[in-house]
């Protein structure tokens, strides 16, 4: 109140009460000082996860820096696994990450559309969604061992790229689902009330309508589905994946389906764990190159998804 | 009980889970005409259209009873659900432009049920468009989003839309709520114009415009039947039911 | 439109040669329909997507069944021969291979999971419920994004990666703090699997805060509440069931994990004899149930029935890894399906 012709107030006598009205107290100091304490505290935690991550991944990047250059990653394994590149291991894991992504895009999004669009509120649809959270939940080694007694073993697919790929597909199922019905959601109920209005079936409202204005959101799951695939080991480790394999330099397809291939991230636990006297910068450069490669898809999806934001239809 | 009439409605009667929404009711909607509904909020209004075009059916959790018959025809016995839904036009309070362009958003339907060229889909475009007195505005931006226009050119396209498809019935929920008064009176005439050769449903909660459009009139208060009569009937200072009287003389509602 | 029109026999959409009847004045009409071979593959290939459609929502069940039943059936002939459900579950003897006296006992193992989970926990809770409060209340809105990023990336990292940072980074760095003879061991697989199931509790919890109503904090910053009190005495105890489902599962995302653990754990089946766990023998190399599986399952070879249908003892070493594997799949399922059931409870109460 600083014009003081403000006349009395109503809460203290005379224009001094009146001026301090809005004054801090010694409590609301106190609950201040608590406020900004508590910001900076919850902060620092923050800090606390993203800090040491970002250092930890300089820290990589700069031991593996004599090793990393296009040679590493174009040439094969050289001197018993201590020299040379990771071609076949980048190669397998293409392989590997498309057979998958083969299978489970399709049974993935029709997965979603059902639970979105087709699912009614029913212990069915609790039963589907339940099964949907348990495949997501169910560790990525029990994943290698439903691999190996269905895939190896009960359809005689043997180790091989197939059987590995399958395990990968069924293990990464629930990402595409999840990414695929929120995608969905995300289209306005009102629109497809308008469209079965005009004699449109509730496929040709989905074709028309729901998967246009979502296939931003379904493919950042599949990328997504591409990145959880090309960094698990477990899964494939005993479905396909092998210690060594070799492979003509440069050569785009070098294996077939049912042969065993080599994968990035299963190189990098082999050349860590079981190849003595390797060069202190070639299991660095293999993490940096296997992180590399997940970081181009997640990175892939985080910008669709922004862009996908900021060109809003409605 | 006219056996003539364009819709038959015979006990219908639909609850949302344990909530009755329409209580048995039976009403004939003669050919073409403007039929027009009035009623409170939550009168059922919105539901009995639902249940004529059968979209009833898509919404989680409803539960219908009696029947609908179209040209003395049972709807629920019609396996070609979606040639019904193309018999009748919907129009909803709220404007729904489809994520598509103008032209698009008009030429859905026709596209969704097939068998017309290019050539046929400019011409169905333009006339409902025109019917709808949107053409003059949007004929120079066919191809921009039907979402990006205001509030009431969309309403103006969910009605020309609704229009597409050729249809003898075309229901009207509260159409007038987002647009102007001005439009109101236009796409008013038009109506008045369509019924020529086309059954109109008009749901409203503005008596008044009940009064001006309607052949005739009934009145809904919570799910059930109160009176249907021609509209003079219902708006003279003794329609018979004391409800109404006070109901469309604005003593309640 | 005749009734006979109508009655169409097929429920296909693309039937409009004949037009909507009568009402419609001539030049109206629109052009013949499409041949009906072109009407029926449009009937079929409807049908056909939405059965389609409705096999793939059921697939996610057949999945979760089959993995439990090819788990099981590879396990089943050592459940039927040589288990001792007290034995395996109390022993804390675990000699798959050895000559003189084979022994299946899992205890070590499921100590081991127990302390690298407890360890994580004790990371990650904190640090992650921190971090989602920062995010959903404390900072502005190009922070959060960032932050988001961040946190998207952290979940992005390869597990086997993350087992490698374990090895090169964590290790040595745990020998100079605290004097340990080998910087693999709980300790250490515990911070590495804390980190990992950081971004898990962050993005549940952080949704949990934000389904709070904003009535609520307004309700509560109207009456002069800092933001500091709004979230301690309002969002908590309001997002309590979700921020429960989000440790919730950070528990099931610590049991299930695999590579890192393998690989910074130190791998050695280990028990503290004098029961004081498990933070005064963090700093013990240990095992944990799927590390277990993951390293010997590359040994143990799958023997095949004799004639007379029984196993051989040495075919038990491979059996008894699949049933492991039961116990991991029953122990995740549980852990999800109460972490679903109180997220379930959390939208019923709305």
């Amino acid at each position: 109140m600083s014009p003081p012709e403000a006349g009395p107030s109503t809460l203290g006598s005379g224009p001094d009460r009146a001026a301090n009205l809005f004054a801090a107290t010694d409590l609301t100091r106190r609950k201040l000082r608590a406020q900004r304490i508590a910001k900076y505290a919850f902060g620092a935690m923050a800090a606390a996860i993203v800090l040491p991550l970002l250092l930890i991944l300089a820290y990589l990047l700069v031991r593996a820096w004599p090793m990393l250059s296009w040679g590493f990653i174009t040439e094969v394994p050289a001197n018993f696994m201590r020299g040379g590149g990771v071609w076949p291991a980048l190669v397998g894991t293409l392989y590997l990450v498309t057979f998958s992504l083969l299978v489970a895009a399709p049974i993935g999004v029709l997965a979603g559309i059902y639970l979105n669009e087709f699912a009614r509120d029913n212990w069915f649809t609790r039963a589907v969604n339940l099964a949907v959270i348990n495949l997501a939940g169910v560790p990525s080694i029990v994943h290698a061992l439903f691999g190996v007694g269905a895939f190896v073993i009960f359809a005689g697919l043997g180790k091989s790229i197939l059987a590995a790929s399958l395990t990968l597909a069924i293990m990464t199922l629930p990402v595409i689902i999840v990414s695929t019905k929120e995608a969905l959601n995300a289209v306005p109920m009102a629109f497809r009330q308008a469209c079965w209005n005009l004699g449109a079936s509730r496929w040709q409202v989905i074709r028309t309508i729901v998967l246009p204005n979502s296939i931003s959101g379904i493919l950042t799951g599949l990328i997504l589905q591409v990145s959880r695939a090309a960094g698990d080991t477990a899964p494939i480790m005993f479905t396909g994946v092998v210690f060594y394999m070799a492979v003509e330099p440069g050569t785009l397809l070098p294996y077939s389906p049912t042969d065993q291939c080599m994968a990035l991230a299963y190189h990098l636990y082999t050349v860590t764990t079981q190849v003595q006297d390797a060069p202190e910068a070639l299991p660095y450069a293999t993490a940096v190159v296997l992180i590399g490669f997940v970081f181009v898809f997640n990175s892939a999806a985080i910008i669709l998804r922004t862009r996908l934001r900021a060109k809003k239809k409605w | 009980m006219n056996a003539d009439a364009k819709i038959q409605i015979r006990n219908l009667a639909v609850r949302y889970g344990r909530k009755e929404s329409l209580k048995g009711i039976s009403l004939d909607v003669p050919a073409n005409s403007i039929f027009a509904i009035i009623g409170p909020a939550n009168s059922g209004k919105s539901t009995l259209l639902k249940c004529i075009n059968r979209t009833i059916e898509l919404t989680p959790g409803a539960r219908v009873e009696g029947q609908v018959l179209i040209d003395g025809q049972d709807t629920a016995g019609i396996r070609d659900v979606y040639g019904l839904r193309r018999r009748i036009g919907m129009v909803f309070p709220l404007p729904v432009g489809l994520p598509l362009s103008v032209y698009d958003n008009v030429a859905y339907a026709p596209r969704m049920a097939g068998g017309c060229s290019r050539a046929d889909l400019d011409i169905i475009v333009e006339r409902c468009l025109r019917q709808a007195a949107l053409w003059d505005e949007v004929k120079d931006r066919l191809k921009s989003l039907g979402t990006m226009l205001s509030g009431g050119q969309q309403q103006r396209l969910t009605i020309a839309r609704a229009l597409s498809h050729d249809p003898e019935i075309l229901c009207l929920d509260e159409f007038s709520i987002a647009i102007d008064p001005v439009t109101t009176m236009r796409i008013e005439d038009v109506l008045l114009e369509l019924r020529k050769n086309m059954t109109i449903l008009l749901v409203t909660n503005l008596v008044q415009q009940a009064r001006r459009l309607g052949d005739a009139t009934c009145f809904l208060n919570k799910g059930e039947l109160v009176q249907v009569d021609r509209t003079e009937v219902i708006f003279s200072e003794r329609p018979g039911n004391q409800v109404t009287h006070d109901y469309v003389h604005g003593v309640f509602g | 439109m005749k009734p006979e029109e109508a009655m169409r026999p097929d429920s296909q959409p693309a039937q409009d040669a004949s037009g909507p009847g009568g009402a419609a004045p001539p030049g109206r009409r629109r052009t013949a329909g499409r041949g009906p071979i072109r009407r029926l593959f449009h009937s079929l290939s409807e049908r056909t997507i939405v059965s389609l459609i409705y096999l793939c929502g059921i697939s996610a069940i057949v999945f979760v069944f089959s993995i439990f039943y090819f788990i099981f059936r590879e396990g089943a002939p050592f459940l039927r021969d040589g288990f001792d459900f007290q034995k395996f579950f109390f022993s804390i003897n675990w000699m798959p291979t050895s000559e003189v006296e084979r022994s299946y006992g899992i205890l070590a193992l499921i100590f081991g999971t127990g302390a690298v989970t407890l360890l994580a926990m004790v990371v990650a809770v904190p640090f992650g419920l921190g971090t989602a409060v920062f995010i959903a209340e404390f900072c502005g809105r190009r922070t959060r994004e960032a932050l988001k990023i961040l946190i998207e990336l952290l979940a992005a990292i390869p597990s086997v990666a993350w087992g490698f940072i374990g090895m090169v980074v964590m290790g040595p760095l745990i020998v100079r703090v605290t004097g340990a003879d080998v910087g693999a061991n709980a300790l250490n697989a515990g911070i590495i699997v804390g980190l990992m199931s950081v971004p898990i509790i962050v993005s549940i919890a952080e949704d949990a805060i934000r389904a709070v109503p904003d009535d609520y904090r307004a309700a509560a910053e109207a009456l002069g509440a800092t933001r500091w009190q709004v979230v301690y005495k309002v969002i908590f105890p309001a997002a309590k069931s979700g921020l429960l489902a989000a440790v919730l599962l950070g528990v099931g995302r610590a049991v299930g994990e695999t590579m890192a653990v393998l690989m910074a754990t130190g791998n050695a089946v280990n028990i503290p004899a004098d029961g004081r766990f498990p933070f005064f023998h963090a700093l013990d190399s240990v095992s944990t149930l799927t590390a277990t599986i993951a390293s010997e399952l590359g040994e143990a070879p799958r023997i095949g029935a004799l004639p007379d249908g029984s196993y051989p003892p040495a075919a038990h070493h491979y059996q008894s890894l699949f049933v492991i594997g039961i116990a991991l799949f029953v122990i995740t399922f549980a852990v999800n399906l109460t972490a679903d059931l109180v997220v379930k409870g959390i939208r019923k109460q709305r």
